[in-house]
């Protein structure tokens, strides 16, 4: 491995120089609504619908202004003021803006302020509004600190920015125990991912003296593997908590509690994608490691499987999604893990699935408000005319997702397959025959829950009254749904993503083995359509029973809990953490609370012999001034002699 | 030993050179200022009528004070020997008569208090009555005028105690401090019978003390020749003599200093005697009488003692660490509040004990800004003490200030701020005294002192926090204390008490470089 050349960012000139702008709206937006109290219950809600409108515009500015430039000068990183000036360790605050970081920060405040605006229809019933627009405003912000910055430890400031975001917003009705409960699930499992985080920092503080990226990159080269494998490991931890990849995926599903636009900007479009810009962003340390990227390439492959398969045994709307999301964040960590060849085709595909995922979720969201906030597919059936408008939209995303041409999911989701393939070996055979197959899921448990949902006969009560979500909310869908159509192809097709990116992620390249793409495509989509025809055999054909049968496949009976992943989470962390707890209080109690205790007692008694020398009689006063003054004189005259 | 002296004065006289010393009554005037001021206090108590005293004294002793002060900004920057070389003003003496003034207005305020105790003021006219006795109605209505004066004569000897540069002088000045200060121990109005048997106590033991620090003058006096703490610091410094004078001189002189001051073991009187005195003599000891003896005492060892210092470095260490050592642990089981303050005072002296051990410049420094930030804390420690009240005097038994912060919070939060400063908490100036004097003990390597200190000052806040916990998180007694509504001056002293102690610990700069500037004894040989 060569020792790279220095990083070099340019200096921020012109409209970048006030690139901040972005992160102040929705910061004050937090702030006001945060701090403002009942006083802005009133307007509070449309100013929180505002800042992230005022960013995207101003993104959209930036953007303009990027593609002007040539490119090999769209890197633009500047210093706004020193936060730690401690000798020997010094970190500026400062901003990187790059083709990568404006993809986010495009998706971010467009999504998100879509969003935003769906969320003024869906909450309007909700008397803590403001407080949810305040929270979002809080993630929409702490999402760009994180893709803005330009030193890991500000990154860190984002990071942790967003998982508090979510946790607060997880448990948005924490009154119900199910959401308190997955709040806390999700704070805790994210903290496991943090750990790697930071410990990430601190090897790279360790290794190169600071932990800005010009820095990082331009050592590691002649850091040596050792630690660019630690890095990499690390940082790959930290992507899998955040992420919701293996072995950290489950608090994912648990966090659909919150409310459905959370679900949809949080936990499917934006925050989760956050392991995967991690990656990408250190695109320079996974270069130079190999081990390192098998290992990404190994997590999300087995991330989209396990995904995969328990998205088709789940009878809950929005679960079923979660785990499709998770499934789909296993492609993208897969193909960042196949180095030059995959960083852009992942953060291609990540931006597809943002906009057909909350596409889909935003239409669930449509669903319950008609359905009265059931999320049980079994209780659905039969709304195609009544939620016309839904159902053309969750139709969009449908089709995005299981990848049939000519919409997004095809282009990305084949492209990956294909750059799988294409890595070569018997490795590279292995990864694209999982992408195959989990494609092929992925058709199934997507019809499966259309089916249900729509295509089926009717199962709902007579009292329900399905309609379609008021304009607020089905513009932003439409619009979204548009998006997830066309967005993977324009992304795609002539390497518009990939040369885009090739400032942020170096030079795409091709693969050792390439093979024709149309063979590789026309396999996968036989599979994908015999998934869609496995899922209209079972649940349009057949009736649905409403509630879930019980003799079942061992599997169905295994994807049912989660491939008991939080069975063994509970076992292997869990009670052993409850019992090495309860061993660390017991050696508390009485080993070093009996040691304080012990001396406390020790000194108390010394106390009270002392005090017994304070008789109230002057003549033993004066005795023990006499003798003190032999002690003194003695003393002295000692040292005298001595 | 007084006719050897004498007779050594007579020659002179004989020798027929005798010469009228030349003295600079400015270098003077803050310390004859305050001599003034109690002579005229003394005046007042005999001609003014009975009824304008307890308004018309305090307005007097504070203005006189404030006279002072102003004698001692003038002077700032004198270094001056003056009186036949018998008073030296200089940087620390003028530091510590300032702090003595402003300690000296402080207390005035305190002793000024009469609306806390339903029947007047804390020290009482014709202490010797008994309650019921005839004349107890009568005198239970006045309050004790001549306290002012006794408590200003009290004040000029702590000033010229500090300033003397002759072993005399600083004789004399001990019992111009002393004296006053055994009367005005026997005054409390509550508990008459506790205060003179305190004062009482306090009298014997220091006239003990007194005694052994005179005999140490005889002894230095038989070595050098001279009385002059210079004369002395020359002497030492010549060979083919023997020492053994000049270490006996040094230990009995040093038991007197170390007495007053309230070193282990010479410390006995100190519990019984505050917890005796009424409250505002208790206050004003506590800050006064502390840094006048460790100005003496820093005198002594400095100037005469400093070219002999490796000698006696290891005895002042020895004593350090008894001091602070008893001053804490003895602390741990007291039941009355000044009791407690008391022990809390002796390891204070313990720690202040550790800077002057120092034998460098910061050592002065650091003491004397020490004494500085720890009188102010105490004095509005006492003052709290003032204001928390049963049915029967001060409510000075600990059981009876829990959950003192369920009926007073205000109260209790000022007096758990002030405990805090006693603990050495940092943004206190407890935390910067602290810091300053261990580190001019480390910068004269005495590192191992430190580190006792710093254990000793772990255990010491265990009793302070204990009072937080207790005034906090129990439930208040159904005979609680009363916080009673004092005058405005009460308030004023914890005012300033708290104000002191927080501009110390947040912004001590300023009060640092006067005493850096200040740390220098004039003609030290």
């Amino acid at each position: 491995m060569p020792p790279a050349a220095p990083v070099q960012y340019l200096p921020a000139t012109g409209v970048f120089s006030a690139t901040w702008l972005l992160v102040l709206f929705p910061l004050i937006g937090a702030a006001v609504l945060l701090l403002g109290g009942r006083y802005t219950n009133k307007w509070g809600p449309y100013l929180g619908v505002l800042t992230p409108c005022l960013s995207f515009v101003f993104a959209l500015f930036l953007w303009m202004a990027m593609i002007g430039r040539s490119g090999d000068s769209r890197e633009i990183s500047s210093t706004l003021w020193t936060w730690i000036p401690v000798n020997g360790f010094h970190v500026d605050v400062g901003y990187l803006i790059d083709p990568l970081s404006m993809t986010f920060v495009l998706l971010i405040t467009g999504v998100g302020g879509l969003i935003h605006i769906y969320s003024l229809g869906y909450m309007a019933h909700d008397e803590r509004i403001r407080l949810f627009f305040g929270y979002m405003n809080l993630f929409v912000a702490s999402m760009l600190i994180l893709v803005l910055a330009n030193d890991y430890l500000v990154l860190y400031v984002g990071w942790e920015g967003v998982g508090l975001a979510s946790y607060l917003l997880i448990s948005f009705w924490y009154f119900k125990p199910e959401a308190a409960t997955a709040g806390k699930k999700a704070f805790v499992m994210n903290r496991v991912g943090d750990v790697g985080l930071s410990l990430a920092i601190m090897t790279m503080f360790w290794a190169f003296g600071q932990t800005n990226f010009a820095a990082v990159f331009g050592g590691i080269g002649g850091a040596g593997s050792g630690v660019a494998l630690a890095l990499t490991l690390l940082l790959l931890l930290g992507a899998c908590g955040k992420s919701g990849q293996f072995p950290l995926q489950a608090w994912l599903p648990d966090a659909m509690t919150g409310p459905t636009p959370v679900s949809a900007l949080i936990h499917a479009a934006t925050m989760v994608t956050a392991g995967v810009y991690l990656i990408a962003r250190s695109a320079t340390i996974y270069n130079a490691s190999q081990d390192g990227r098998t290992a990404v390439l190994l997590v999300g492959a087995i991330t989209l499987m396990i995904g995969a398969i328990i998205g088709c045994a789940y009878d809950d709307i929005k679960k079923v999604l979660a785990y499709s999301t998770v499934s789909q964040i296993g492609y993208m960590v897969l193909a960042t893990g196949l180095g030059t060849a995959g960083y852009a085709l992942g953060i291609a595909h990540l931006l597809s699935h943002g906009f057909f995922k909350s596409t889909m979720f935003l239409s669930a969201g449509s669903v319950m408000e008609g359905m009265e906030d059931t999320t049980d597919m079994r209780r659905f059936g039969a709304l195609t005319k009544a939620m016309s408008v839904t159902h053309i939209t969750f139709l969009c995303g449908y089709l995005a997702i299981i990848g049939i041409p000519p919409f997004s999911g095809f282009w990305t989701k084949d492209a990956i397959i294909e750059a799988a393939w294409d890595k070569g070996g018997t490795s590279g055979t292995l990864l694209a025959i999982t992408g195959i197959v989990g494609a092929g899921f992925t058709a199934f448990y997507m019809t499966r829950l259309m089916s249900m949902t729509f295509w089926s006969k009717s199962r709902w009560r007579e009292t329900f009254r399905p309609h379609d979500a008021p304009k607020v909310m089905l513009v932003p869908m439409g619009i979204l749904a548009a998006g997830a159509l066309c967005v993977g192809g324009i992304l795609v097709i002539g390497r518009l993503l990939q040369n885009w990116l090739v400032p942020s992620v170096g030079e795409y390249t091709e693969g050792v083995r390439a093979v024709n793409p149309w063979l590789m495509s026309t396999i996968t989509l036989i599979v994908v359509l015999f998934g869609v025809a496995g899922g209209v055999q079972g649940f349009v054909r057949r009736p649905v029973p409403t509630t879930a049968p019980v003799p079942v496949s061992p599997l169905v009976m295994a994807a049912r809990h989660d491939l008991y992943d939080n069975a063994f989470n509970e076992a292997v962390l869990m009670r052993p953490g409850q019992w090495a707890t309860r061993v660390l209080v017991f050696f508390d109690n009485r080993g070093v609370d009996g040691l304080v205790n012990g001396l406390a007692a020790f000194i108390g008694g010394t106390s009270g012999a002392l005090r017994k020398l304070q008789t109230g009689f002057v003549r033993s006063y004066a005795v023990g001034i006499l003798g003190g003054a032999v002690v003194a004189l003695g003393a002295l005259l000692l040292l005298r002699a001595a | 030993m007084i006719s050897h002296l004498a007779s050594a004065s007579s020659t002179a006289v004989a020798a027929g050179d005798i010469k009228l010393p030349s003295i600079s009554y400015s270098a003077l005037s803050p310390i004859l200022v305050v001599f003034g001021v109690a002579c005229l206090g003394v005046l007042l108590e005999g001609f003014l009528p009975s009824r304008l005293r307890p308004q018309v004294q305090p307005v007097v002793a504070v203005l006189g004070f404030a006279a002072a002060l102003g004698c001692v900004v003038s002077l700032a920057g004198t270094h001056e020997l003056t009186a036949a070389n018998a008073v030296a003003i200089d940087g620390p003496a003028l530091f510590i008569e300032g702090t003595l003034v402003l300690f000296g207005m402080v207390s005035v305020l305190m002793f000024a208090e009469r609306k806390a105790d339903p029947d007047g003021g804390a020290l009482v006219a014709d202490a010797a009555s008994l309650p019921g006795q005839g004349t107890h109605r009568l005198a239970a209505r006045n309050s004790q005028t001549e306290a002012y004066p006794l408590m200003v004569f009290a004040v000029a000897g702590m000033m010229l105690f500090a300033a003397a540069d002759n072993l005399l002088v600083m004789f004399v000045a001990l019992e111009i401090l002393s004296l006053p200060l055994y009367l005005l121990s026997g005054l409390a109005r509550r508990r008459r019978l506790l205060s003179q048997e305190a004062a009482l106590k306090y009298f014997l033991l220091g006239a003990f003390s007194s005694a052994f620090f005179l005999y140490g003058i005889a002894m230095l006096y038989g070595y050098s020749g001279t009385v002059s703490l210079q004369g002395i610091a020359v002497s030492s410094g010549l060979l083919g003599k023997t020492d053994f004078f000049l270490y006996l001189g040094l230990g009995l002189l040093g038991i007197g200093l170390l007495f007053k001051i309230g070193a282990v073991p010479f410390h006995a009187w100190t519990p019984d005697v505050y917890q005796g005195a009424p409250t505002p003599v208790t206050a004003f000891m506590s800050a006064a009488t502390k840094i006048a003896a460790f100005g003496a005492l820093l005198r002594v060892l400095y100037v005469s003692f400093a070219p002999t210092q490796w000698d006696w470095r290891p005895v002042v260490w020895l004593f350090a660490i008894l001091t602070m050592v008893v001053g804490a642990i003895v602390a741990i089981t007291q039941r009355d509040v000044k009791r407690l303050l008391a022990y809390s005072t002796i390891a204070h002296s313990g720690f202040i004990l550790v800077g002057v051990a120092a034998a460098t410049q910061n050592g002065i420094s650091s003491s004397i800004f020490y004494l500085l930030a720890y009188g102010f804390t105490s004095l509005g420690a006492f003052a709290v003490v003032m204001l928390v009240r049963s049915g029967d005097g001060e409510a000075n038994d600990l059981g009876q200030w829990q959950g003192l912060a369920r009926r007073s919070p205000l109260l209790a939060g000022t007096f758990a701020f002030l405990l805090f400063a006693l603990a050495g908490i940092p943004l206190t100036s407890g935390f910067t005294g602290k810091f300053v004097v261990f580190s001019a003990a480390i910068g004269g390597n005495a590192t191992f002192l430190v580190v006792v200190a710093l254990v000793t000052s772990a255990i010491a806040a265990f009793f302070y926090v204990k009072i937080v916990v207790l005034m906090f998180f129990q439930e208040p007694r159904a005979e609680g204390p009363v916080v009673v509504r004092g005058s405005v001056l009460t308030y004023a002293a914890v005012g300033v008490g708290i104000a002191v102690t927080l501009m110390l610990g947040i912004y001590p700069q300023p009060v640092l470089d006067l005493a850096r500037e200040a740390a220098q004894f004039g003609f030290v040989s």
